[in-house]
């Protein structure tokens, strides 16, 4: 599964990238747009996109670079989706900020995003 | 269909079936493949697809399809290798076909081979059988009849059944009712469709889960008489509704009625919840916060992971918060989860929060509302996916119990018009409600209860999975009384320490109120006047260490001495005797709004105190640093004239 480790430090890495947008921005991100990142930077595989919530948590989708149909207004709905799903799940009260999430409902959504997308 | 099967095989390796049997056999495997496939019942589409032949029925409704045969399971497997299914891995219709035929003949006494097919065969028996279903029913066509019954074993959802217990200990003691407890009210359309034949496949099913049950047996046995008479009438009554339903039946998917069975909710169980619901959150139609729920339901002991799949299958609009019907929901699964019911993949039909909601004011009509919401919601469960089940079944509640509002589909149309005939009893108040809970999306998060009150109510709660009637007794009215015992360990332990130290300050200048005090105190309490005659001497550190001493025995005059404590500091004289003398008589009210205050007051001594002992440090502070200084001065000259003295 060396490909899930070569995400795992794809994601860590533009960690640094999304740390860096926001502290450019400065103010209170409030808008939507302001949410969202963009393309923190492209390799020459994979396209990286980054989302911060209010709450600052970051959202981080790495994409294929070969797909190439995949335009900015479905990204920024992808993570809006991914925000929704996140909120929902935090509702629960069994659930604890920073576990590993297996809510199923969020699954399913995220697995019908990338069956989408595919 | 027992009709015999006409007509010889081939004696080659091909299958050859009789008109009966190839209707009976194409039809089954419509089911295991619409089963699978998630769709509706079978129509022409199915048949279509069966005739093509390239579809393949999944393992799952084949499972139950060959269980409700009744063979042993070695008899099945021998079958499911025999007929080629585990050698392709799949059962396409071919294998399906051989398959069945064997279990007509490992059902004739057969011996299970390939030989016995070729033999004239009855049809294959399974336990849904439609002879059953014709006395119950009084179902003319036995085609229908079989398209009622199997598709409760082609459903995956299907594996378990409530039993009407008042009606079946007679005939079958070791079955054992999953969940409901007979003397509810919907135990009459319970035994509707509950046949004597349905039993059996129950016994079946229930194989797999026998230990879970024994415990209920015992405990629903002794109401199951009590309500015998009363079950009797409803069912004569509900025998006219029978005929009605079942022309009804025939024509819609009854998929889910059956298989809902235990995720339905009786009348005791719901007063149960309730009461549950109301221990927590005094006002019914209001919701528990999140974080009370978690604590209620942690003292379940189901693991967290579980907790929290129920919590999301049961908060459905995922406000982090529990209305009532959602409550229900959820302490129905974990009753359900303790009691060995593996939990559903998405919120039941029953279990919905409009339905529940609906469901509520109507009891008598449950049985009616039970078959349409069920249909309605099953058009609708394609998806596990619980939000997609949220959206849709919302408009079907919404639409449903109003006939007369707008309709969205065909079938629900056929449903209303149906049930309206069969319903004489309209059901106009109901839209409202549903209508309502759904246009709420932002719910305020309101505490109205304090939680104090809350965490000791639910320290008295019990362990939610508990069969219903046991617990009841003793707790609803009785959280108040044990709010007492519990709040004056708690609150004095707090109090002794706040205090004491207080009363030596402020009432510096009425140092005779303690002694008043204890003389106006009753004479058991001799032991606390000594102590606070201790308390007014300037030594007040001793007061915090007599306190913890003599705790335990004061503990049971802790009214006494929390009315004393708080006159002292908040009233100047305020006739601590009138206080002692009322306070033998409290009410819980009095009590805990008087301890609030005291505490309340406790809180603003000791802020005074902290203030006042701040400004005092750093005055010292201030002269320890000039003292230091003028030191330090006085140094430097006795340094200076030092070498004058020496010399």
């Amino acid at each position: 599964m060396e490909n899930e480790l070569k995400f795992h430090y794809m994601v860590h890495t533009s960690l640094d990238v999304v740390d860096e947008k926001i502290s450019a921005m400065g103010k209170a991100l409030v808008d939507q747009r302001e949410l969202y990142l963009g393309l923190l930077y492209p390799t020459e595989d994979y396209k990286v996109y980054g989302y911060v919530t209010n709450s600052k948590v970051k959202f981080v989708m790495v994409v294929d670079s070969s797909n190439t149909a995949l335009r900015d207004n479905e990204i920024r709905s992808m993570f809006r989706k991914l925000h929704n799903s996140y909120t929902d799940v935090m509702c629960n009260p069994f659930y604890n900020p920073g576990d590993r999430i297996q809510s199923r409902v969020f699954d399913n959504m995220v697995t019908s995003m990338m069956i989408q997308v595919c | 269909m027992e009709a015999a099967a006409g007509g010889g095989c081939g004696s080659g390796p091909s299958l050859l079936l009789s008109d009966g049997e190839q209707q009976c056999y194409s039809e089954l495997f419509a089911r295991c493949v619409g089963a699978a496939s998630g769709g509706q019942g079978p129509g022409p589409a199915e048949a279509a697809r069966v005739a093509s032949g390239t579809a393949s029925a999944a393992a799952g409704p084949v499972a139950d399809l060959f269980r409700a045969s009744q063979l042993p399971a070695e008899t099945l497997h021998q079958i499911t290798e025999l007929c080629g299914a585990k050698r392709v891995g799949y059962f396409g219709p071919t294998q399906f076909y051989v398959a069945l035929k064997l279990i007509a003949a490992a059902q004739s006494g057969l011996p299970v081979r390939i030989e016995s097919i070729k033999c004239e065969l009855p049809l294959p028996r399974f336990m849904m059988s439609k002879n059953d279903g014709e006395m119950r029913f009084g179902n003319p066509a036995e085609l229908h009849g079989s398209k009622v019954q199997i598709p409760y074993l082609t459903t995956e959802k299907n594996s378990f059944k409530r039993m009407d217990d008042e009606e079946k200990q007679e005939t079958q003691s070791p079955t054992m009712s999953p969940l409901a407890s007979p003397p509810s009210s919907p135990p009459h359309y319970q035994r509707v469709p509950l046949s004597h034949g349905y039993s059996k496949l129950r016994s079946s099913m229930e194989q797999m889960h026998p230990v879970p049950y024994e415990g209920r047996q015992p405990l629903v046995q002794p109401e199951g008489t009590s309500f015998g008479v009363s079950g009797a009438k409803p069912l004569r009554h509900q025998a006219s509704l029978i005929r009605s339903f079942s022309v009804e039946r025939e024509l819609q998917d009854n998929n889910s009625n059956y298989p809902d069975e235990p995720w339905r909710i009786t009348e005791e169980q719901r007063e149960y919840y309730i009461n549950q619901f109301r221990s927590l959150q005094p006002d019914p139609s209001s919701f528990i916060s999140g974080s009370v729920a978690k604590n209620f339901f942690t003292k379940s002991k189901l693991s967290i992971p579980e907790l929290s799949y129920i919590w999301e299958l049961s908060d459905a609009d995922c406000d982090g918060a529990l209305t009532l019907p959602e409550f229900c929901a959820a302490f129905h699964l974990i009753v359900a989860r303790k009691n060995g019911y593996p939990l559903p993949e998405g919120l039941p039909p029953t279990l919905q929060p409009e339905y529940l909601q609906a469901a509520f004011p109507k009891p008598k009509w449950e049985c009616a509302l039970f078959d349409s919401y069920s249909e309605s919601m099953l058009t609708n469960q394609q998806a596990c996916d619980l939000n997609g089940m949220e959206k849709t079944s919302v408009k079907d509640m919404a639409d449903f119990p109003a006939p007369t509002q707008d309709v969205t589909g065909d079938d629900k149309q056929a449903l209303k018009s149906t049930l309206t005939e069969a319903l004489p009893k309209d059901v106009p108040e109901d839209p409202a409600t549903p209508k309502d809970s759904n246009s709420l999306k932002a719910r305020p998060r309101s505490r109205s209860y304090s939680s104090t009150s809350i965490e000791e109510a639910m320290k008295r709660g019990e362990d939610p999975p508990t069969p219903p009637p046991r617990p009841q007794k003793t707790h609803s009215r009785a959280s108040s009384l044990d709010l007492n015992k519990v709040f004056q360990p708690s609150v004095p332990a707090t109090k002794s320490g706040l205090l004491p130290p207080p009363p030596a300050l402020p009432p510096r200048p009425c140092p005779s109120q303690p002694e008043q005090v204890s003389e106006a105190e009753l004479p058991p309490q001799l032991n606390r006047a000594p102590s606070q005659a201790a308390e007014s001497s300037p030594a007040k550190k001793d007061v915090s260490y007599s306190q913890p001493p003599s705790k335990p025995i004061r503990r049971k005059f802790r009214p006494e001495n929390q009315s004393t404590e708080s006159q002292e500091p908040s009233t100047a004289v305020g006739g601590p005797a009138s206080g002692a003398t009322v306070k033998p008589h409290p009410t819980v009210q009095k009590q805990s709004s008087k301890q609030k205050k005291a505490i309340q007051t406790a809180i603003r001594k000791n802020k005074e105190a902290n203030a006042v002992l701040a400004r005092l440090n750093s005055e010292l502070q201030q002269q320890l640093k000039e003292v230091h200084q003028e030191r330090i001065a006085l140094e430097n000259q006795l340094e200076q004239l030092r070498p004058v003295t020496v010399l």
